[in-house]
């Protein structure tokens, strides 16, 4: 008995002890993030370099689930701060009320489209990504897939079952390109787009870097994809052209912002100091093409040049707004048919 | 003689202690019930009621089963949940069975070795044999054109990963039942000139046939809570297991995900209930007579089930084997050179190895913790003469997570532990609520092990120690526990590998910097990284193997070295 | 029955008048007094206002079938399973309510009940090391236990190198270490090979004899019952049958039931003719029962097979009538042979043949024989009134 006792005490000290000790020097701040899972070491890194005595506690997940969460934890908010996450979900929070407004020392030195411009300011643009096409050539020459250069090309019978693009619910890729098209060809012209291109769709994943990396892998012939994972993959020596399509491509804007109700407020606001700084923005511009800061910019290879020329004007507070309304006709026209398909 | 006759001056009223030896018993039966009620029933209680409120918490009675069933697409879950799980238990079944006769009643060699590559699975998280299918039958897949066309992605590959991962229970049951016949019904029958496929009818059939019930029902719930397979490779195919996980963690929504919970539990409660009425039923079934069945050699048969057995224990291997190869592939298709990058998770994974150990941590504390616990409950509820009815009560709620699936019970502890006035809310994403969530999970499996090696103890020596004016604890330290110590030691195994492979209860709980291996998994393959997630998914699979093997070594140190009062020579 | 279990108490432990009332102090000699004592399980109850007093010294056996309660009454004496009324004193002492620990009592039970992983002596001195003993004082209790049971050099060994016998020696060390002044053994030899069985029985009852520890037996056994014990309980169905010396219980069985399960013993259904007489059938037959039995009562008979007369039986004898040898069964010293009369064939009867007799009468199957029931060993157990008779009859 006592052995067994004392054994199980040990195990329990082992189990807390250890972080206890940790949490009385640093204060802990938890981030949730919809960053990609490569960039949170550096990030953490580079925060608790720049400020001292912080703790960086990282949730990760897809937009539409760090988004969904924020929203359900609203009573009982357990994050200090949201980073990297859709500016349009960022809006709707301030929307609610859930955000604890606070400009960053040094915010009027970023590109004016990267600032909350309209007070109280609640959130800080880090970097803008956009939807890309990732064609895998070797797949394609086998299925003859031809290469697409609009939107409508993906709607070909050469790529039925052979696509596949992120789940707009749970992906902010997913829902900037869904907000793209209908944004840009009108709802009624988007949803027949979108109708012909589902029953080309094999899977709508649940993370928007997925697809392409389905796509590089052969596992698709052409995936619907976050820019910069394109980019990666065709480095890492993967078969694919990294397209943006003639009309222009959806994009949204990634944003920190601190939690209304944190206990770490103060930690919170240096750190959403440092999100602002020149620095941050070269440790964005490793994994983005375009940053919020003037003048750093670090085009990584294989990232397609027309990028910057092919964004379309994206209306956030329209993304933001029509957010739920989108979502739910969505589902309804896509998810009731979750028959398998290839 | 004299010596003996003394009455001696020790022989005094020791009411006063053993009044305390009841109120200790009390306390302990009070505190075991309390804890099972805050791992086990509140929970389950908070899913209920969540069942029946709006995302307001306001009360709207059916309203939720109502939008539920109205709603097409989860409907179809439902069906689509039945039709798998009807269609990989039709396929484990007799695959089982076949496997399970070959292993008892056939001469074929090397049983043990057949047997152990038919638990292999046991050691992986259901995810595996998903992976490893992707990389066979994948629109990149070595095998692919073995498919004719047709997708893994979907019904086809959840049966077949399925198929691979309910294999090792299914065999368990059907071994167990094929072991336990009575060599006499066969030399009648024998005697009576009886054809061999009569004899298979008339006396192993009939025979088995509760092991075969048991067994199908045991495939059947699995398959329709495993969660794992469906999300890695059911594609655009939604089931239950896959639609629970996309309301709580995709839509945060609760009220809806706490119906597929209750929808989940149905075929899950029912199947408990048909398993305990066919083991009432199967008392006596044998009688204490039988002599046990040893079969002749038979060239023709043992040759056809040999086969049988390489194919199926070869398959097993080959299918882990896969995903093990696959972790060690540097860009699959295109770049087949072997690399030891995917096991540098910090490139996939916000914290890098920390899951694994993470997984380590949690498994360790649960089999830790989990084994003096749930070992000192079933002594309180088999041993104990006070608090009769508090015992029985700690006994319903031991048994209940049998019925329980686990993404149900970890759908409960999210709504339990996270709900606003609940002062453990503390505990909240902490690792102490994941193995606390484990333990509660497998509570039920370890509970009876300790409750039948208990039984197996003679019912008197607690009366003995009370007559000799020793206290219950001083008999459980210096006899029970020593008695009990190869049942510690399983339960202790098992809690571990079962906490160390579980996806589906922890899924929703893991907090910041808690995450578990499998579950990081589960998000390297989300993000499209497989080979990372076979990588882990190997990790855990070395992990949980090795830790069987201690515990065969240790199992056999303890019988030579500690244990030698079992041994009748010496 | 309720009168017949106060005689039986009254019998068993003569006390003055007055002193019989269930609460009253018992006899000066009494070690153990029962009184009142109740046991139900559900709708099922087990034991129904038990009396009993046991004297010190004594050997006392519980006999009866299965689930006729005496197994639930020693284990309520030893506080093991409590009762829901009554009350238990052991050595002067009011323990109704004290927990087992309390009651100053040894026990050995059916299973042995000793644990595997301790050795001889560990197993002998367990009641011992928990009250703190200098050790080599522990150690020569042990030995000495060891050597009263007979088993002098096995204390190394574990319980399960030996045999059963052995093992329910070391069983009696182990609950005799720590001189308890009640000993009970719950069904020891049961599980014991017959000659073992035989051996121990034997062993046990010189063992108390020479300690003089107070013990009770509880057994199924009624051959072991009447060889071992000083007094017998005979219980069925909750309630004490009877209570007496072997002897007593054998000869004067107070109930057709202890009749029936001590010993062997042939039953004719008969109804009172007159004092001293019954009729069995169509013959009737004198009986030396000093009881005033009414007329027209319907009763059992009954007849131990060895207290069949037919050496030199004259037909003028008292209840000397011709048989029938239907059947004979062979059971080595002796045989019992099944005996029909010729002019009565309701009077069927076992009698029992010893080998000699066998020989010298020429029993044989199909043979008539000439036999007599001796009027004292005929034993009537009346069981009706004959009003219930006629009320039952129409």
């Amino acid at each position: 008995m006592r052995r067994w006792l004392l054994a199980a005490g040990a195990a329990i000290a082992l189990a807390f002890g250890s972080g206890a000790a940790d949490a009385q020097q640093r204060t802990r701040v938890t981030i949730y993030t919809a960053l990609e899972n490569e960039q949170l070491a550096p990030f953490k890194q580079a925060i608790e370099a720049a400020v001292p005595g912080v703790e960086v506690v990282w949730v990760r997940d897809s937009t539409g689930v760090i988004t969904a969460r924020v929203i359900a934890e609203r009573e009982n908010p357990r994050a200090d701060m949201i980073m990297g996450l859709a500016a349009s979900s960022l809006l709707m929070f301030e929307g609610m009320n859930l955000l604890e407004p606070y400009t960053p020392a040094g915010v009027d030195a970023l590109k004016p489209a990267f600032r909350d411009s309209a007070p109280p300011a609640t959130w800080t643009g880090m970097d803008a990504y956009l939807g890309v096409i990732c064609f895998n050539t070797t797949e394609a020459r086998r299925f003859n897939a031809p290469m697409p250069a609009t939107w409508q090309d993906l709607t070909k019978p050469e790529f039925r079952g052979r696509l596949v693009m992120p789940h707009p619910a749970s992906s902010g890729t997913g829902y900037l390109m869904v907000a793209m098209w209908l944004q840009q060809m009108g709802e009624e012209a988007g949803w027949r787009f979108m109708d012909a291109l589902h029953e080309n769709m094999a899977v709508y994943t649940h993370s928007g870097s997925a697809p392409c990396v389905q796509a590089a892998r052969g596992e698709r012939v052409a995936g619907i994809s976050l820019d910069m994972r394109g980019a990666r993959e065709r480095t890492q020596g993967a078969p694919i052209e990294v397209i943006i399509p003639a009309e222009g491509t959806g994009w949204d804007m990634e944003a920190t912002s601190i939690v209304r109700g944190t206990r770490n407020l103060e930690a919170a606001r240096r750190i959403a100091d440092w999100v602002a700084t020149r620095q941050a923005n070269e440790l964005y511009s490793r994994f983005y093409a375009v940053v919020a800061y003037p003048g750093v910019t670090n085009t990584p290879a294989n990232y397609p040049a027309n990028a910057e020329a092919r964004m379309f004007p994206n209306n956030f507070t329209w993304m933001a707004d029509n957010r739920e309304r989108i979502l739910a006709e969505w589902s309804r026209r896509y998810e009731s048919k979750a028959a398998p398909r290839n | 003689m004299s010596a003996v006759l003394q009455s001696s001056e020790d022989v005094l009223p020791t009411a006063r202690r053993f009044i305390t030896e009841q109120r200790v018993v009390a306390a302990l039966v009070g505190l075991l019930c309390l804890a099972l009620l805050v791992a086990i029933a509140l929970p389950l209680w908070a899913l209920l009621s969540k069942s029946f409120l709006n995302a307001d918490g306001g009360f709207v009675g059916l309203a939720n089963f109502a939008r539920y069933f109205a709603t097409p697409a989860l409907v179809q879950s439902l069906i689509n949940s039945v039709m798998v799980a009807s269609l990989a238990t039709c396929i484990v079944v007799p695959l089982a069975f076949t496997y399970a006769y070959a292993l008892t009643r056939s001469c074929i060699p090397a049983k043990g070795l057949f047997y152990a590559l038919a638990l292999l699975p046991i050691f992986a998280p259901s995810l595996l044999p998903a992976l490893s299918f992707i990389y066979i039958f994948g629109n990149q897949g070595f095998l692919k054109d073995l498919l004719f066309g047709a997708t893994i992605y979907g019904p086809i590959g959840i049966v077949m990963a399925q198929v691979f991962y309910c294999l090792p229970h299914a065999t368990m049951i059907l071994v167990a039942a094929l072991a336990l016949s009575d060599g006499r019904l066969y030399e009648a029958a024998a005697a009576l000139g009886t054809t061999r496929w009569r004899v298979f009818v008339t006396v192993t059939l009939p025979g088995a046939r509760y092991g075969v019930v048991s067994a199908a029902v045991v495939v059947f719930t699995l398959v329709v809570t495993d969660f794992g397979i469906p999300k890695v490779i059911g594609g655009q195919f939604a089931v239950l297991a896959t639609d629970a996980y996309k309301q709580v963690v995709g839509q945060q929504n609760f009220s809806m995900g706490a119906v597929v919970g209750m929808v989940l539990l149905v075929p899950a409660v029912l199947a408990f209930l048909v398993e305990q009425i066919l083991k009432r039923r199967q008392v006596a079934l044998l009688s204490a007579r039988a002599v046990p069945y040893a079969p002749r050699p038979e060239r023709r048969r043992d040759a056809a089930l040999l086969l049988f057995c390489i194919l199926v224990g070869g398959l097993v291997a080959s299918i882990l084997g896969v995903a093990v190869w696959a972790s060690f592939i540097k860009y699959w298709p295109y770049n087949l050179s072997l690399t030891l990058s995917n096991y540098d998770f910090a490139e996939f994974e916000p914290d890098g190895w920390q899951p694994y150990f993470n997984s380590l941590k949690m498994a360790g504390l649960t089999a830790l913790i989990g084994t003096p616990v749930i070992f000192l409950g079933a002594y309180l509820i088999e041993k104990a003469q006070a608090a009769a009815l508090g015992r029985f009560f700690a006994h319903f709620l031991a048994m209940l997570p049998m019925a329980v699936p686990g993404l149900v019970l970890g759908l409960g502890y999210v709504f339990f532990f996270n709900a606003p006035w609940n002062p453990l809310g503390a505990l909240y994403g902490t690792i102490a609520v994941l193995a606390l969530n484990s333990l509660a999970h497998f509570y039920t499996v370890a509970h009876i092990t300790a409750v039948t090696a208990l039984k197996q103890i003679d019912g008197e020596f607690e009366s003995v120690s009370a007559s000799l004016k020793v206290p219950f604890w001083t008999t459980l330290r210096r006899v029970t526990v020593p008695i009990c110590m190869p049942s510690l030691l399983d339960i202790a195994v098992y809690l571990f590998v079962n906490a160390m492979t579980t996806v589906s209860a922890v899924i929703f709980l893991y907090g910041p910097g808690t995450k578990l291996a499998s579950i990081a998994v589960v998000h390297m393959d989300e993000a499209g990284a497989i080979a990372a997630a076979a990588a882990m998914a190997t990790c855990i699979v070395v992990t949980a193997i090795a830790v069987k093997l201690l515990h065969l070594l240790l199992d056999a140190v303890l019988l030579s070295r500690l244990q030698r009062w079992r041994v009748r020579t010496g | 029955m309720t009168s017949l279990r106060f005689e039986t108490v009254d019998a068993a432990a003569p006390r003055p008048a007055g002193a019989s009332t269930a609460g009253a102090s018992a006899s000066p000699r009494a070690y153990l007094v029962v009184r009142g004592l109740t046991r139900r399980f559900g709708a099922f109850t087990a034991l129904d206002r038990i009396d009993l007093e046991v004297r010190r010294g004594e050997f006392v056996c519980f006999l009866g079938p299965s689930g006729c309660g005496k197994t639930t009454l020693l284990r309520a004496i030893a506080g093991l399973d409590r009762q829901d009324e009554g009350r238990i004193e052991i050595g002067g002492r009011d323990v109704s309510h004290a927990p087992p620990a309390d009651r100053d009592f040894g026990i050995v039970f059916q299973s042995y009940a000793l644990f595997p992983n301790l050795t001889v002596d560990d197993n002998v001195a367990y009641g011992l090391v928990n009250r703190r003993r200098p050790r080599a004082e522990i150690a020569a209790r042990v030995k000495e236990l060891l050597a009263l049971v007979g088993l002098p050099d096995q204390g190394a060994k574990f319980p399960v190198q030996l045999s059963g016998g052995q093992q329910q020696r070391v069983a009696l060390a182990r609950a005799l270490a720590t001189s308890p002044g009640l000993l009970l053994l719950d069904e020891p030899l049961s599980a014991l090979d017959a000659r073992v069985r035989l051996h121990l029985r034997e062993e046990i009852r010189a063992l108390q004899n020479r300690l003089g520890v107070t013990t009770i037996m509880v057994t199924h056994d009624q051959e072991e019952a009447l060889a071992m014990a000083d007094r017998i309980v005979v219980m069925n169905h909750g309630v004490i049958e009877q209570v007496g010396t072997p002897e007593e219980i054998y000869r004067t069985p107070a109930s057709a039931f202890v009749a029936d399960f001590v010993g062997t013993m042939s039953f004719l259904d008969a109804t009172v003719a007159a004092p001293g007489e019954i009729r069995v059938g169509a013959r009737s037959l004198r009986v030396a029962d000093g009881r005033a039995l009414v007329p027209g009562c319907a009763a059992r008979v009954g007849l131990r097979p060895e207290d069949v007369r037919v050496r030199g039986v004259h037909p003028d004898d008292e209840n000397a009538f011709e048989a029938t040898i239907e059947d004979v069964e062979f059971l080595g010293a002796f045989c019992r042979a099944r005996l029909v009369a010729r002019d009565a064939p309701g009077l069927a009867l076992l009698a029992d043949f010893s080998a000699n007799l066998m020989r010298d009468v020429g029993v044989e199957v199909g043979k008539t024989l000439l036999v007599a029931l001796p009027p004292d060993a005929l034993r009537v157990f009346v069981r009706s009134s004959p009003m219930a008779d006629e009320a039952s009859a129409s």
